[in-house]
């Protein structure tokens, strides 16, 4: 293994220190207008540009942060999906995280299957953290965490703001309503990440190339012996109403006869 | 301040039809003779394909040479042109002319040029192409003896103020033995290689149009795969030059756009409103009416043709693609022309490669190589439809017919280009046009046409839109032209707002598609258009 630099951390005594995982999906780009098909059936994904969910960069960043401040030692990346997951997964080890598992399925993955797949690794891998996104933005469904966590039966840390590693045990700041709640945990532990945990680094471009070269390996959702048939029916997809035009009233009058027959708020 | 640098055999900046293409024939050329070579692209696109906008029917004459089996590789070229129409539009009525021979569309194929790139890119990485989206080149890189080293990649993480941020990520030195830049049009750096190299000297200017295109999906009904309808006329008046497009390819989805001559000369006319006004034409709206508008995008055409191609080789680079400007503009067809020069590029650096591995020389016999292509001879035989325009679309047109059919493209004379940012004449003394509202339908305004764009920016960051000059906006273009800017862009980056008073000049960088027109029209040159952050600018599907 000599040779191979990795920021701050050697393989030596990686092996000593805990493992993360971090699981990232591969979601419609934030920047991307969403259209439903017109049958109703999905999201038009055709040709669509494609990244890494946001929040599990955010994720991705987090335990990189936590490698070069000496806390963790190997981060492993986990994506479920089709083989185009891979190139998430190559970011993800561009940004910095060591090797990637593929848990590669054509057939659509729900929250509750994700987790038991999520599951199953982690029996694997045996890793002290897991760091999740908080959500995805294409179904923001945010249950994935929750449900690897009651699944692990480990504590959860989700909305997390900061996470503070110590000894066996963690403090994670979480985003609440009104405020923010700090919480001790005892590890090993489940994280999901919100959007103020940190502002995740530019890949570089040497450290795309190196990414190529790390470890990625694929497995199959029977390899591991999960059942992912879905568990909730998806019925439509449609766009939200578009918002009607404002309109300048003449006076109170108008005002109060628009509210009460048109609106009919009155 | 210190960067990183890598080496490559040849780095190729932009991720275009030229730029893939010439990287595809490197890589299949060091195949071939066992001599490998390392080629690199880079793309200021967030994903090779992002910043492609273009009709497009293609003629798949070069793709076929570069790829022979394309069809079974998958290649997106699955509807051939049927039903082929030149309309000439008046302001109610719609009259078929023939045709013209150049425009004929027999093996051509309607696609989504993105769509191809994204899938030439596949091909290039399969062969072993290292293939970077999302890093924009943002400055040449020079030997001491005055030959091309290489690019640097922009810095990343600079705050609005250009200090470093908490995220800054210097730029990278990419080295290269050949540097070829396929920036598209106007390309940024391109433009400061024509200043050192002085490669324009002795040539036409670069002429240009501006295309603003949408994506639609239409009723069922409506569809008719296959049928191409080219216009001219209405609402362009007689002098001014442009026409439209209006592609139906596969899955209920039609391409319309309008493209303008950038050499318009009234400061009232909006490209962009030209566009939305065009589509209400009863020959027109028709198709539209019941569809949904899927993606909206606008990019800058180099019309200029034979008579504008600059010096295309100097010490360390080449130009290929329509940074240098091979687009057939009666044939309205520039990707088999941008391959073909990218194709021809790479076996020229090939050769130089094979015989002196060393950085920095000139591949001298490109051009050559170039002028005993059928591209050459394709360009020179209609090089003088376009500037014939110069004195309207009525008599352009007579000479078209005795150029095209008569002279067949060998008349003895050349007609020369004039600079598009001379043509606009001083507002007071043209006719203010007064375009219809949007219905919201039909027609648009541009702030949710760029919404379709996918267009972003990080926010925080020095504006990419430089002026020389800050007074010139209020001063010059305001004062004496109306303020051009804020009609030209098909984006609503430039507003004219009062602030304590006066009229000032907003730049909202953050819509900005990279279209170029600013950089092209505005009067007095004051804008200069340089790489934001690399994966910045719009993200466009199917486009």
């Amino acid at each position: 293994m000599a040779g191979i630099a990795i920021p701050h951390v050697t393989y030596a005594n990686l092996e000593d220190e805990m493992k993360i995982l971090v699981a990232v999906k591969r979601a419609i780009d934030y920047n991307v207008k969403a259209r439903p098909k017109s049958d109703g059936t999905g999201v038009d994904l055709a040709n669509v540009k494609m990244s890494m969910n946001p929040f599990d960069e955010i994720a991705v960043e987090e335990a990189i942060r936590l490698q070069e401040a000496g806390k963790a030692g190997e981060i492993v990346v986990v994506s479920v999906g089709t083989a185009a997951c891979q190139e998430t997964l190559r970011t993800a080890m561009a940004m910095g995280a060591d090797r990637g598992i593929l848990v590669q399925s054509d057939d659509e993955v729900q929250p509750l299957a994700v987790a038991k797949l999520l599951k199953a690794i982690v029996d694997k891998e045996q890793p002290g953290l897991v760091i999740l996104g908080k959500q995805a933005i294409d179904d923001d469904s945010n249950q994935t965490g929750q449900m690897l966590a009651g699944l692990l039966g480990w504590g959860q840390g989700t909305f997390a703001a900061k996470v503070e590693i110590g000894d066996g045990s963690a403090n994670v700041k979480r985003e609440v309503d009104g405020g923010i709640q700090t919480i001790a945990l005892k590890l090993p532990l489940v994280v999901t990440a919100d959007l103020r945990l940190n502002e995740p680094r530019y890949v570089k471009l040497p450290n795309i190339m190196k990414a190529k070269k790390k470890p990625l390996d694929t497995v199959t959702p029977a390899d591991l012996g999960v059942d992912i048939a879905p568990r909730l029916k998806l019925l439509k997809v449609t766009e939200p109403p578009a918002r009607a035009g404002g309109v300048k009233v003449a006076d109170v009058n108008e005002l109060v006869a628009k509210l009460r027959n048109e609106a009919k708020v009155i | 301040m210190e960067r990183e640098a890598m080496e490559f055999d040849v780095v190729i900046v932009g991720g275009g039809p030229s730029g893939l293409a010439c990287a595809i024939r490197l890589r299949q050329l060091a195949a071939e003779s066992g001599h490998d070579l390392s080629v690199c692209l880079i793309d200021k696109g967030s994903e090779i394909g992002a910043h492609i906008l273009s009709g497009a029917v293609i003629e798949p004459r070069a793709l076929n040479e570069l790829l022979p089996d394309w069809k079974d590789r998958g290649a997106p070229l699955n509807t051939l042109v049927g039903t082929d129409r030149f309309l000439f539009l008046t302001e109610t009525r719609a009259i078929r002319f023939p045709t013209p021979p150049q425009m004929h569309n027999e093996g051509n194929y309607i696609v989504s040029l993105g769509n191809v790139c994204r899938w030439l890119a596949q091909q290039a990485e399969a062969l072993g192409v290292d293939i970077y989206p999302g890093f924009a080149a943002a400055e040449v890189l020079y030997h001491d003896d005055g030959s091309v080293k290489g690019v640097a990649t922009g810095d990343m993480g600079r705050h609005k103020d250009g200090s470093e941020g908490p995220n800054f990520a210097p730029g990278m030195e990419l080295h290269a033995k050949q540097t070829i830049f396929a920036e598209g049009v106007r390309g940024s750096l391109t433009k400061t290689l024509f200043a050192r190299f002085k490669l324009r000297e002795g040539v036409d200017p670069q002429v240009f149009g501006l295309g603003v295109k949408e994506l639609w999906e239409v009723r069922p009904e409506k569809y008719q795969q296959g049928l191409v309808t080219h216009t001219v006329g209405w609402p362009m008046d007689s002098k001014t030059y442009g026409g439209s497009f209006c592609y139906h390819l596969e899955d209920n989805l039609v391409a319309i756009g309008f493209v303008t001559g950038l050499n318009y000369e009234n400061p009232y006319l909006s490209p962009f409103e030209e566009m939305q006004r065009f589509k209400t034409h009863p020959a027109i709206r028709d198709t539209f009416e019941g569809g949904r508008r899927v993606s909206y995008g606008a990019r800058a055409i180099s019309a200029g043709g034979f008579q504008s191609i600059p010096k295309l080789s100097f010490p360390g680079g080449l130009l290929v693609g329509d940074t240098a400007g091979f687009l057939n503009v009666p044939k309205i067809k520039g990707t088999h022309t941008a391959m073909k020069s990218g194709m021809t590029a790479a076996e020229s650096v090939f050769e130089l490669l094979r015989a002196e591995n060393e950085p920095g020389k000139e591949a001298v016999d490109y051009p050559h190589r170039l002028k005993n292509t059928w591209l050459w001879d394709e360009l020179y035989r209609v090089r003088n439809i376009k500037p014939s325009f110069h004195w309207g679309l009525w008599p352009a047109m007579a000479y078209g017919a005795l150029d095209t059919y008569v002279l067949r493209g060998k008349a003895p004379w050349t007609l020369h280009h004039h600079p598009d940012h001379e043509a606009l004449k001083p507002a007071a003394q043209c006719r203010e046009i007064v375009y219809p509202k949007p219905d919201g339908v039909l027609t648009f305004d541009r702030l949710s046409s760029v919404f379709l764009s996918n267009t972003n920016h990080e926010e925080d960051q020095p504006c990419h839109l430089t002026l020389h000059d800050d007074t010139v906006p209020t001063r010059l273009n305001l004062a004496v032209y109306a303020g051009p800017e804020q009609r030209y862009c098909p984006a609503g980056v430039y507003e004219f707002v009062e602030e304590a008073g006066q009229q000032q000049l907003r730049i909202n960088a953050q819509n900005c598609v990279h279209c170029k027109t600013c950089d092209i029209k505005d009067p007095s040159q004051n804008i200069n258009w340089v790489t934001p952050e690399g994966g910045g600018g719009p993200n466009y599907p199917n486009m």
